[in-house]
C-alpha cells in the first residue's frame, strides 16, 4: 500500500500533434504498465475514430507504479484530457482531478492558442506546471526561443523547462523525478465524508455507467450506497477498480485515487461531468466547486437518407447519448427530408464525430443540414422566440429584429500572417478588439465574431491562410443585433426547408449565387432539367440549371469480365441508396452541407 | 469439357493506346515466346485430351497480330491441337489494321480462322493520332482490301464514338465512311474513360474534352439510323449485323453462357465460378508455367448470381430476355423475382414486353444501367423461389 504523500495525480497538457501521446506512451513503458507486445502506437487514443484525427476524445485515466531515484515507491495517476476547443469544460474538470500538469510544447511550433487557454485552466485549479519543450531533436527545432516565449506568455522560468525528446527518450526520466518533486500529493483526508470528482463517465452495456472518479475527500467501497449530489439519486457501488491501463478490480477507492467505480447506473446523464458523488449514509456538506451543466452550441438535423432507418436512428442517438451527455436531440420533421432529429453539439469536432460515429458504428446513411446556432428572435408583436432551425425561422415581415451569439475569438499567430487573419476575421463579420505581441514574432489578436460565421470554414480559412500557423480558441460573449435575413433554396420550384439558411443581408446575394452554382455541380443530373433557385421571401435572388441527364449506359461489356460490370453496378446502387429524394430530385448528401462552405471571395 | 467456348487474351501491342484497360504490354519478342509457351501450360492443364469439339473461339488483346510469324503459329497450333477448329462455328481473331501482311492473313486461314474483328476506331488521322493508335485511314483502306482477296469475307469493324473534340458531324462522317465498305458486322462503342489510362490522367487534371451527353446521345440516334438504313440490324447495346452474321462468342458472353479463358487478365465462366486470371505478365507466365493455373480471382456464382447476371447480360440484347427460355433454365417464371420491379420499369418506359420476351426501349437503352441496377437482388428475395 503506498502512502497518500506518495501519490501523484496529473496531466499532460500540449496542443495537437506536440507529442502528448508519445510521451504518455514512453511514461507507460517505463512504469511497465505495458508489456512491449502490448505497447500499440498511442495507447491512450483507444477509439479509431481518435487515431484517425490524432486526438482525445474521451478521456481516460492510467494508474502507473513508479521506483524514484531515491528507491522510493510512487503512484501516478496520469490523467488524459482531450486536446479540442469544443471539450473545454470536460479538460477543466479533469484539470480539476490532478495536482499538477506537464505542459508540453513543440520545440519548432511554440506555445499554441488552445494550449495556452488549458494552460489558463491549470492555473485556475492551482495546478503546479512541469514546463517540457518537446521534440528538441528536430531539425528546425529552437528550444531558446520557445523557453522565451514560456517565459514571457506564462511567466515560467526558463531554467525550470525540461528540454525533452519523448521519441528518442531524452528528458523522459527527469520529467517523472520531477513529477515526483513538484507536484504536490493529493490533500484531503480519507476520515471525511466521500467527495469524489466525475471527470468522465462512459456507458457499458453489461455493467451500465463507468463512472470516472477523482477521490477529494474519504473513500468509497464496493457496497456502498452512493449519491450523486447534483440530481440527489442513489445507487449501490457493485464494482471499484482503477486502470493499469486495463481495469483491475479493487475493494475500495481512498483519498488521492483515481479508478472508476460502476452502481448499475442506467443513464448516463445521471453521471454529469463535474458532478460530485459522496456516501448517502454520511454525506458531504458541500459539492467540489466548478460543476456546470453544458449548453450545446450549434445545431443540424440529421435525417436518414432510407426513412426506415428512423427508428435505427433513435437508437443510434441513444446509444451515443449513453455514452455523450453533451449530446442534445429532439425528433424533427421536415418537409424535404421527412422524419428525423434536430441536434446540440458542443462544437462543430463534436458535431462531426457523432456524425462519423452514427454512420460508422450504426451503418446508417445519413443527411445533415448546414449546422445553425440559437438565434433570438424578437418579433414585431414584442414576443421574443428561440430559433436553433432557420426552417422555423418567422416571417421576415414578423420580425423586429434578430440577435445572434457571438464569441471573443483569441487567434494566435506569427507576425507576417496578422494580415490575413484580420481579412478573415473582418470578412466574417469580425470587430476588433485587441492585438498583443507574446514577443518578437507572436501576437494574439482578438475579435468579436458571430458565432454562425466560427461554424462555418472559419477555422479551415484561418489555418490555410496562414500556413497552418494560426492557433484559435474561443469563448461565447453573449448576443447581439445584426442585420440576418432568412434565405430558401428551391429545386425544381420547391422550397427545400433543410436547405434554408440565416445570412447576413450585405452577403445574401453573393452567398445565394455562389450555393445556387455549388448545387448545380453537386447534384447529379436528373431525368428531366431542374431549376435551383435561391429566394430571399417571394424574391428569387440567383438560379442555375441541373440539366437532364441524357444516358446512363455501357456499351462495352469489358471483354467477359462480368464481375467487374456487377461490381459497377452495385455501386451504382449503392451510390443511389445515399442519395435523398427530395420532392422529385434525388440529391446527394453533400449538397445538403454545400451551404457551409463559402469559398466566394 | 465445362465450357464450348475459349476466349485467350494476347496481351501485346506495338503501341498503348490511351483509352485502354485491358490487359496489355509493350510486344518484346523474347517475353512474347515465353508468354505463348505458358499459355500453351495453362490451356493443356485446364482442357484435357486433343480436337476438343467447341462453338466458338475468340482470340482477342492486345493486339494478337502484334504476335511475329513463328509466335502466331505456335499459337494456332496449339489452339489447332487442343480443339477442333474444323468444327468451331465462329473463330474470330482481333487485328488492327496495318499490323498484318499477307503471309500472317494466309497463317490465319490456314489454321481455320474465320472471322476478323478490326480496329479501326476512327476515319480520321489525327483523331488515330489523339487516340495513341499507329495506324492511318488509308491503312484501314489496304488492310480490308488485303483480307477480302485472302478470302476474309466476315470482318468486323471496331468504332469509337465521342472522342475528345469530336462533333456530330464529324462523328457522322466517320461512321458513313465505315459502312460504305459494307461489312457483315460492326461494334461501336461510346468512350468510356477508365482508370489506369492515359486519358483518365488527363481527364482527372481537367484537360480532355468530351463531348456533351446530349451530342453523344444524337451520335447514338445517328448510329442506330445509318445502320438500319444499311440492312444492318442492331442485336445488342453496341453490336450491328447483317442477318446471320451476329457474333457467336460475344452472344455466349450475353446468354450468360459459359467459357474458357486463357491468358493473362483474361475472364473465364465455367459451371459455378467465374475467374479472373492473373494481369502482370511475369506473374501470369511463373503461374501458368508451375502449375497451370494463373487465376487471381474467383468469384463463386450460385443462384442469386445466375439470375442477376441472366437478366443483367441477356437485357443486352436487343432481343432482350425469353420468358419461356427463363423458365427452363431456372424452373421459375423471372416474375417471381421481378414483377414489381418489371412493372415499375414498364412504366418508366424503358422496358417493354414484346411477345413472350421483355426488352429495353430505345430510351431503356439509354439507361441500360439503371434497368440492369434494379434486376441486382437482396439475399432475402431468393425466399420467393425457394
Amino acid at each position: 500500500m503506498i502512502k497518500q504523500e506518495n501519490v501523484r495525480n496529473f496531466s499532460i497538457i500540449a496542443h495537437i500533434d506536440h507529442g502528448k501521446s508519445t510521451l504518455a506512451d514512453r511514461i507507460l513503458e517505463k512504469t511497465k504498465a505495458l508489456t512491449q507486445r502490448e505497447m500499440k502506437d498511442q495507447f491512450l487514443d483507444a477509439m479509431d475514430l481518435e487515431r484517425e484525427r490524432g486526438i482525445t476524445i474521451k478521456l481516460n485515466a492510467v494508474q502507473l507504479n513508479y521506483k524514484s531515484e531515491n528507491e522510493e515507491d510512487y503512484l501516478f495517476h496520469l490523467i488524459d484530457t482531450p486536446g479540442h476547443v469544443d471539450f473545454t469544460y470536460e479538460v477543466s474538470r479533469s484539470l480539476a482531478a490532478c495536482e499538477g500538469a506537464v505542459l508540453v510544447v513543440d520545440a519548432a511550433q511554440g506555445i499554441e492558442a488552445q494550449t495556452l487557454a488549458n494552460v489558463y485552466l491549470a492555473l485556475d485549479n492551482d495546478l503546479e506546471l512541469i514546463p517540457v519543450i518537446n521534440k528538441i531533436d528536430l531539425p528546425n527545432a529552437d528550444p531558446d526561443r520557445v523557453a522565451q516565449e514560456l517565459e514571457d506568455v506564462i511567466g515560467i522560468d526558463k531554467d525550470e523547462i525540461i528540454l525533452a525528446s519523448a521519441k528518442d527518450d531524452i528528458g523522459v526520466d527527469e520529467i517523472m523525478e520531477r513529477v515526483v518533486s513538484d507536484i504536490p500529493a493529493p490533500s484531503g483526508e480519507s476520515e471525511n465524508p466521500l467527495k469524489a470528482l466525475i471527470f468522465d463517465s462512459l456507458y457499458d452495456p453489461y455493467r451500465g455507467v463507468i463512472t470516472y472518479v477523482c477521490i477529494k475527500e474519504g473513500s468509497v467501497k464496493v457496497g456502498d450506497k452512493i449519491r450523486l449530489m447534483a440530481n440527489g439519486k442513489e445507487f449501490e457501488v457493485n464494482e471499484i477498480g482503477v486502470f493499469r491501463p486495463n481495469p483491475v478490480a479493487k475493494d475500495e477507492l481512498t483519498v488521492g485515487d483515481v479508478g472508476f467505480l460502476t452502481a448499475s447506473i442506467k443513464n448516463i446523464g445521471d453521471t454529469r461531468v463535474g458532478d460530485t458523488v459522496t456516501l448517502a449514509k454520511n454525506p458531504a456538506e458541500t459539492q467540489l466547486p466548478g460543476y456546470k451543466r453544458l449548453n450545446p452550441m450549434v445545431f443540424c438535423g440529421l435525417f436518414p437518407v432510407n426513412p426506415n432507418q428512423y427508428n435505427d436512428l433513435r437508437e443510434a442517438l441513444e446509444r451515443l447519448e449513453l455514452n455523450d451527455s453533451s449530446l442534445q436531440y429532439e425528433a424533427e420533421s421536415s418537409q424535404a427530408l421527412g422524419f428525423g432529429f434536430r441536434c446540440g453539439f458542443l462544437g462543430l469536432l463534436h458535431m462531426e464525430i457523432i456524425q462519423e460515429r452514427i454512420e460508422r458504428e450504426f451503418n446508417i446513411n445519413l443527411i445533415t443540414t448546414a449546422p445553425s446556432v440559437i438565434y433570438e428572435v424578437e418579433k414585431t408583436d414584442g414576443e421574443t422566440v428561440e430559433v436553433d432551425n432557420p426552417s422555423t425561422m418567422p416571417d421576415n415581415q414578423l420580425v423586429q429584429e434578430v440577435r445572434e451569439p457571438y464569441v471573443e475569438a483569441t487567434i494566435m499567430v506569427p507576425n507576417d500572417y496578422v494580415g490575413p487573419v484580420m481579412e478573415i476575421s473582418q470578412r466574417k463579420r469580425g470587430q476588433f478588439v485587441n492585438m498583443e505581441y507574446l514577443d518578437e514574432i507572436r501576437v494574439n489578436v482578438i475579435y468579436h465574431i458571430p458565432l454562425s460565421e466560427i461554424v462555418y470554414d472559419f477555422f479551415d480559412q484561418l489555418k490555410s491562410q496562414t500556413k497552418g500557423y494560426a492557433s484559435f480558441d474561443y469563448e461565447v460573449i453573449g448576443y447581439h443585433p445584426s442585420n440576418l435575413v432568412k434565405m430558401d433554396i428551391l429545386l425544381n420550384g420547391d422550397t427545400i426547408d433543410a436547405l434554408s439558411f440565416i445570412v447576413h443581408r450585405d452577403f445574401a446575394f453573393a452567398r445565394g449565387k455562389n450555393i445556387v452554382d455549388k448545387l448545380k455541380d453537386l447534384i447529379p443530373r436528373q431525368q428531366f432539367e431542374v431549376p435551383v433557385q435561391a429566394a430571399i421571401g417571394n424574391k428569387i435572388i440567383a438560379r442555375s440549371t441541373i440539366k437532364a441527364l441524357k444516358k446512363n449506359v455501357l456499351s462495352k461489356l469489358y471483354g467477359g469480365d462480368v464481375t467487374r460490370k456487377r461490381k459497377l453496378l452495385e455501386k451504382q446502387k449503392e451510390g443511389k441508396k445515399r442519395m435523398k429524394m427530395v420532392g422529385s430530385v434525388e440529391v446527394p448528401q453533400e449538397a445538403f452541407m454545400a451551404v457551409l462552405e463559402m469559398n466566394d471571395d | 469439357m465445362k465450357a464450348q467456348s475459349v476466349y485467350i487474351h494476347i496481351p501485346f501491342c506495338q503501341q498503348i493506346c490511351h483509352y485502354c484497360d485491358f490487359t496489355k504490354f509493350f510486344y518484346d519478342e523474347k517475353l512474347a515466346t515465353e508468354y505463348i509457351e505458358a499459355l500453351s501450360n495453362e490451356v493443356d492443364t485446364q482442357v484435357h485430351g486433343t480436337k476438343n469439339r467447341v462453338n466458338t473461339i475468340f482470340i482477342g488483346g492486345g493486339t494478337p497480330t502484334a504476335l511475329n510469324m513463328e509466335q502466331l503459329r505456335s499459337l494456332l497450333q496449339l489452339i489447332d491441337d487442343k480443339f477442333d477448329v474444323a468444327h468451331c462455328i465462329e473463330f474470330t481473331i482481333e487485328a488492327n489494321p496495318g499490323d498484318f501482311d499477307e503471309d500472317k492473313i494466309k497463317l490465319l486461314r490456314a489454321f481455320g480462322v474465320n472471322r476478323i474483328s478490326l480496329g479501326v476506331q476512327v476515319f480520321d488521322d489525327a483523331m488515330l493520332e489523339e487516340l495513341g493508335r499507329l495506324h492511318k485511314v488509308k491503312d484501314v483502306y489496304r488492310s480490308i482490301d488485303l483480307l477480302q482477296q485472302n478470302g476474309f469475307g466476315n470482318i468486323s469493324l471496331d468504332l469509337i464514338y465521342a472522342l475528345p473534340k469530336q462533333t456530330v458531324e464529324h462523328f457522322r462522317r466517320s461512321l458513313n465512311e465505315a459502312v460504305a465498305f459494307n461489312l457483315p458486322h460492326y461494334s461501336t462503342y461510346a468512350l468510356q474513360i477508365e482508370p489506369k489510362t492515359v486519358f483518365y490522367q488527363r481527364y482527372k487534371k481537367g484537360k480532355l474534352h468530351r463531348p456533351p451527353q446530349e451530342e453523344e446521345v444524337e451520335m447514338y440516334a445517328i448510329l442506330k439510323d445509318t445502320m438500319r438504313s444499311k440492312g444492318i440490324q442492331q442485336y445488342e447495346i453496341s453490336n450491328f449485323a447483317k442477318p446471320g452474321y451476329e457474333s457467336r462468342h460475344n452472344q455466349v458472353y450475353w446468354n450468360n453462357e459459359h467459357y474458357y479463358g486463357f491468358g493473362a487478365g483474361a475472364h473465364g465462366y465455367l459451371p459455378g465460378e467465374r475467374t479472373g486470371n492473373i494481369r502482370p505478365l511475369p506473374a501470369y507466365i511463373k503461374k501458368a508455367k508451375e502449375d497451370g493455373h494463373p487465376v487471381l480471382n474467383t468469384e463463386a456464382i450460385g443462384i442469386r448470381e445466375m439470375v442477376e447476371e441472366e437478366m443483367f447480360l441477356g437485357l443486352r440484347r436487343m432481343e432482350g430476355i425469353n420468358t419461356n427460355q427463363f423458365y427452363e433454365k431456372f424452373g421459375f417464371p423471372y416474375e417471381k423475382l421481378y414483377k414489381e420491379r418489371i412493372a415499375y420499369l414498364i412504366n418508366k418506359g424503358w422496358l417493354e414486353e414484346n411477345g413472350e420476351n421483355i426488352q429495353l426501349t430505345d430510351q431503356g437503352v439509354l439507361f441500360g444501367n439503371d434497368v440492369f441496377e434494379q434486376f441486382l437482388l437482396e439475399e432475402d428475395d431468393l425466399m420467393l423461389v425457394r
